[in-house]
């Protein structure tokens, strides 16, 4: 047994234990399992926000897309900062609403902004369709991670089970509370430990940020800045756009809003989020660094990126280290997706649908009995899949993307959007993303005749031109009888 | 409203401007120039919201509730 593995063990007990730990002097109540009792301060509603920039998305995702792409990497500290200026104004209004009505989740509050349990089962299914990915790609990560630092010893697939087996200990103990403190540990351990990385590989292997640069642009000229074709320009544009609308559709995310004790942390929080997302800049660093040193990772490999470099770099007990805060940033949001996945299915598609009058504690209990079911299922595809991680979370942020124009509406106050709209549109919107994924299709194949630039634009921004169309058609059409003397214009908000 | 058009600035700055700025050299503190330019805008969002949080009307309405409320 390794130096590494004894270490990333001792970091997997100890999340353990702060999970189980967390449910201490609370009773777990359904509002306290979901919500925290709706009583986290700045502080802890920061980490839980926080908690998306920090997953392996971007611990493993973000260095191997720099690493196998280059400059397309960019976008990602893009999206965040820009959904972080529309939180100032959304976020306040969704949190009133859920505090007035005691909402739990996100299809709760579309249910009943629009009036319609048929809506909510519908969002909650499009949540759990676009969390699945999502959780498939924290487990793949795990294994990642486990695999490369035990040197082999562990094979991915035996870590993906004992990941998943934690995180669903923990989530069934303690909900939403043991992810808070769990955030805790890992932001203070992931921030420190992508800082140096960040900082001292591109100085050790190529003297420094400079002299590495110029050394990929001469190695490798145009890697450093957005091809013609494929990820353009215009990939980027409209992927930054995409994600900056849906990142707060995110079921978890927008459940996280609910901890929060008061409006104004959400918009005192839209200062500093995003210059917590600059972190993000030394995790591109390590895999820019790990481009010319460790060559020849492809496809779905080009995720390892960050571990070989550091099997080449360091000691066994320091690549623990990084693996054991590898192994929290999928564990911490792992679970509270999981936790937001089993509610969901729960809450909202079972009392929603199934049965009407089934009280807090059947719900909360039945929400338990499917946490270890989902994790079932994302284990099922982790072990069958050959995606790469940021193509993972594109596909799910397409999905989630969907819920924004019915959200958006129902913010105004006098929402003329109707229920059958909003369903029709995010249906619309939902289909064309499940089509186009399932059968790889691209803006190019779909519209041959179209410039370049406009091929390269990602296939969820049709879903959701598709999407407002059908919602403003259908709401039209649907208008009830007594609204006619309204005025005729939708309200700004 | 001013406040709004000050918000929707970094959207034209990363989103209008990377076309223009789409280039390596110069090297910006050590960042390839359309990499430096993105972050350049992180940093002027965090500044802006600062601005928007200190003269938004709304937040000096929210405080006097809050300081009622706990009295």
């Amino acid at each position: 047994m390794s130096s590494a593995l004894v270490i990333i063990a001792l970091f997997t007990a100890f999340a353990l234990f702060l999970g189980l730990r967390a449910k201490r002097g609370h009773d777990m109540s359904l509002e306290q399992w979901t919500v925290g009792g709706r009583s986290f301060g700045t502080a802890f509603v920061f980490l839980l926000m926080a908690g998306e920039i920090y997953t392996t998305f971007t611990f493993l995702g973000g260095s191997g897309f720099a690493y196998g792409k280059g400059a397309p990497v960019y976008y990602i500290l893009a999206y965040g900062s820009l959904a972080y200026i529309l939180s100032y104004w959304m976020l306040p209004p969704i949190w009133r609403f859920a505090k007035a009505q005691r909402l739990i989740s996100q299809p709760h509050f579309f249910s009943r902004k629009y009036d319609s349990p048929a809506l909510g089962v519908l969002v909650a299914l499009v949540g759990v369709a676009a969390l699945i990915p999502y959780l498939v790609l924290q487990l793949k990560g795990l294994g990642i991670i486990v695999a490369t630092t035990s040197y082999g010893v562990i094979s991915s697939t035996s870590a993906v089970w004992i990941g998943a087996a934690v995180v669903t200990c923990y989530v069934i103990v303690s909900g939403v509370r043991g992810s808070a403190w769990n955030s805790v540990v890992k932001d203070t351990l992931i921030l420190a430990i992508v800082l140096f990385l960040g900082i001292y590989l591109p100085i050790h292997y190529y003297g420094g940020l400079s002299d590495m640069f110029h050394t990929i642009n001469a190695a490798k000229p145009g890697f450093l800045t957005f091809p013609a074709k494929g990820s353009s320009v215009a990939w980027f544009q409209s992927t930054v756009l995409l994600t900056a609308l849906g990142f707060f559709m995110w079921p978890h995310t927008f459940g996280s809003v609910f901890t929060a004790k008061d409006e104004r942390i959400f918009r005192r929080n839209a200062i500093v989020l995003p210059l917590y997302q600059l972190i993000l800049l030394f995790v591109f660093f390590v895999g820019f660094a790990a481009v010319l040193k460790v060559p020849g990772l492809k496809g779905g490999d080009i995720d390892l990126s960050l571990f070989r470099l550091s099997l080449q770099t360091f000691d066994p007990w320091f690549v623990g280290v990084i693996g054991g805060a590898g192994v929290l940033t999928a564990l911490v949001p792992g679970s509270m997706i999981l936790n937001t996945a089993s509610t969901l299915l729960a809450n909202d598609v079972y009392r929603g649908m199934l049965k009407r009058d089934a009280t807090d504690d059947s719900v909360k209990k039945l929400a338990r009995i499917l946490v270890p079911v989902v994790a079932l299922v994302a284990v099922t595809f982790t072990l069958r899949g050959g995606e790469t991680i940021v193509a993972l979370l594109l596909m799910g942020y397409s999905f989630v993307t969907q819920l924004f124009p019915a959200m958006v509406c129902s913010l105004a106050p006098h929402n003329r959007a109707t229920k059958q709209g909003a369903f029709c549109g995010i249906l619309a919107g939902v289909a064309v993303v499940a089509v186009t994924t399932l059968m790889h299709i691209s803006m190019g194949q779909l519209f041959p005749f179209l410039p370049d630039a406009a091929k390269d634009v990602n296939i969820g921004f049709v879903a959701l031109a598709l999407n407002i169309i059908v919602f403003v058609l259908v709401s039209a059409v649907t208008q009830p009888r007594a609204s006619g003397q309204q005025p005729a214009h939708t309200q700004a908000h | 409203m001013f406040l709004r058009i000050l918000a929707a600035l970094p959207f034209i700055g990363i989103l209008l401007g990377v076309p223009f700025v789409n280039r390596v050299e110069p090297l910006v503190l050590g960042m390839p120039f359309v990499l430096a330019w993105i972050v350049l805008w992180v940093i002027l969002i965090s500044i802006i919201m600062a601005i928007v949080y200190r003269f938004d009307p709304t937040n000096r309405q929210t405080a006097v509730d809050t300081e009622e409320a706990r009295s």
